[in-house]
């Protein structure tokens, strides 16, 4: 390493973002974004519902098209017009807040469905990982039943199963247990806990601010489209420089969420 | 993926329709990405009207090139007969419009009806339930042509007192008998594909079934089965011709009389034409119709 600063796209991080611009009409929803995170780290994207937390996903997902800006995936360019982005999505696996889960297919064809239809795997080694994969998140026995038969935590599992099946090289979780009771919150989150301890690379946009400061190595605090503060846990909820951080972070912590 | 937000033509960045930021000048790297989409779709369209004119040259060519073109164009596609025809095909059309106005109508509301019985919950409405299924299993199976028969010829022969002779008032009621029970299958349908948990979160805030189905589920259902909907539409529109067995006369009849009088077909070909006229406006308004209530309803995304 040189002691220049690394502003090639070819640094080794595995999602790199650059002067990001989102609008919807006339509301700018992510204004200069810039993002780096490095393989095998967990970054979560804290602050208020509305911050742009959920369209920095999808951004980086290239479900929505970004205004300016540019954003690569181990250092290759794809938000440049000319790219595939079936390609880049193939190794993005996004978990989102709804679940998202296809009711017309079994547990188990929602997850083989992509790595049979997508990746040419056949269908028994695809089964037989998708068995693993439901086996280590304790949803063996629900491979055969349909999505609307499951509890909320079940279903959010079979949903983070889905997206492991493609081996992703990148995993996004949009807000994965805003819609879970605290009883089932806690078993997604020891999912994430187990992910992190494998070296998956994560990027997170969350609500629960004690989670990412226990597993996040780097925290981007989101405030009307702007990446406001950011730094380790320690420093961002330990010890926060903009005074809009310490606002959010004291209306959590009254709230008992921290 | 679509260009969502195409720019308009200039490079200047005081014409970028972004107004939200303060001051944001759009980069190098904004623009030379628009421009280069811009490039793309430019070469699109010429690619496009390209294969079109390709395409239809050779059709053309294949056509005229038959052996039998010069016997065929001169009985399907007369200048002096269509000229003839046209007029009166016109004039019978009115009535093919009038019944399809009507029957039109009349079928949406009784489909509905027919539909909304066949989901009714509890046992009282068991015969009401069953009516509505016996009555779309025989309408549908019917054929329209025997149904037809049966009313416009086979009514009128009861000499009932007080009944109708007319065939263009029996024909559309034949006709609103069969397409009632296709649309209200199609309107079945569009109910129960509404997930389940709507009509729950609807009961969960105290709505009646009756409520629920009016305010929650039927508008949703509604919007889903607008194609199919318009598909049997058109199919009625065609069928009103039909009732030119009890001897009215409409655009097809219109153009029957003249075949049968002069020997060349063009009359027919004049008519299906103005048919095909009269269905594309429909068509294309019932898609900007349901454009642009998934434009209102949609935020972003470009999937």
């Amino acid at each position: 390493m040189s002691d220049i600063p690394d502003n090639s796209p070819t640094s080794s991080a595995v999602l790199r973002m650059e002067s990001v611009r989102k609008t919807f009409g006339d509301t700018v929803v992510l204004r200069d974004v810039d993002l780096e995170v490095a393989p095998h780290t967990v970054t979560a994207l804290i602050g208020a519902s509305g911050s742009g937390k959920s369209t920095l996903l999808r951004c980086a997902n290239l479900l929505e098209e970004i205004d300016d800006g540019a954003i690569w995936l181990d250092g290759e360019e794809i938000t440049h017009p000319r790219t595939d982005q079936d390609a880049v999505r193939r190794r993005i696996g996004v978990v989102f807040q709804a679940y998202n889960l296809f009711p017309h297919m079994t547990v188990l064809e929602n997850i083989t469905l992509a790595p049979r239809r997508v990746h040419g795997v056949d269908r028994a080694e695809a089964e037989r990982y998708a068995r693993e994969l439901l086996e280590r998140l304790g949803l063996g026995a629900k491979a055969g039943e349909y999505p609307d038969r499951l509890s909320g935590g079940q279903q959010q599992r079979a949903a983070i199963v889905r997206a492991l099946a493609v081996r992703p090289r990148l995993l996004l979780l949009d807000e994965i247990t805003a819609a879970l009771d605290p009883e089932l919150v806690g078993e997604v989150l020891a999912v994430v806990r187990d992910l992190k301890g494998e070296g998956m690379t994560m990027v997170l946009a969350t609500h629960e601010m004690g989670f990412a400061r226990d597993v996040a190595d780097q925290v981007c605090f989101l405030e009307g489209g702007v990446v406001l503060e950011r730094g380790t846990a320690e420093q961002v909820f330990g010890d926060p420089q903009q005074e809009r951080t310490r606002q959010f972070l004291r209306r959590i912590v009254e709230a008992g969420r921290l | 993926m679509t260009a969502v937000k195409e720019e308009s033509g200039q490079e200047d960045p005081g014409d970028m329709p972004d107004r939200g930021g303060e001051g944001y000048v759009p980069s190098q790297r904004r623009i030379d990405r628009e421009r280069y989409k811009r490039t793309r779709a430019r070469r699109a369209t010429s690619i496009a009207a390209l294969s079109t004119l390709v395409t239809g040259v050779v059709l053309y060519l294949v056509v005229v090139s038959a052996p039998g073109w010069p016997r065929t164009r001169e009985t399907f596609f007369n200048g002096q007969y269509a000229r003839e025809a046209f007029p009166k095909v016109l004039e019978g059309l009115w009535l093919n419009v009038r019944l399809l106005l009507i029957c039109g109508a009349a079928v949406l509301v009784l489909g509905m009806l027919i539909a909304v019985a066949r989901t009714l919950r509890g046992p009282v409405f068991f015969p009401l339930r069953a009516l509505a299924a016996a009555y779309t299993d025989f309408f549908r199976g019917l054929p329209l042509i025997i149904n037809l028969m049966i009313v416009v010829l086979g009514v009128p022969a009861l000499r009932l007192q007080g009944i109708t002779v007319d065939p263009v008032l029996l024909g559309g009621t034949a006709l609103t008998l069969t397409y009632s029970a296709y649309v209200a299958e199609v309107f079945r349908a569009g109910i129960e594909s509404v997930h389940p948990s709507q009509r729950a979160a609807a009961r969960s805030l105290g709505l009646t079934n009756r409520q629920a189905l009016r305010h929650v589920v039927l508008p949703q259902a509604v919007r889903r089965q607008v194609p199919p909907l318009l598909n049997d539409l058109v199919s009625l529109q065609k069928d009103t011709g039909l009732v030119s067995i009890g001897g009215a006369v409409d655009a097809v009849r219109a153009a029957d009389i003249i075949v049968g009088r002069s020997l060349n077909y063009t009359p027919y070909i004049v008519a299906g034409l103005v048919f095909v006229a009269l269905t594309i406006p429909m068509t294309r308004f019932t898609d900007w119709v349901t454009a642009r209530m998934d434009r209102q309803r949609a935020q972003g995304g470009t999937l």
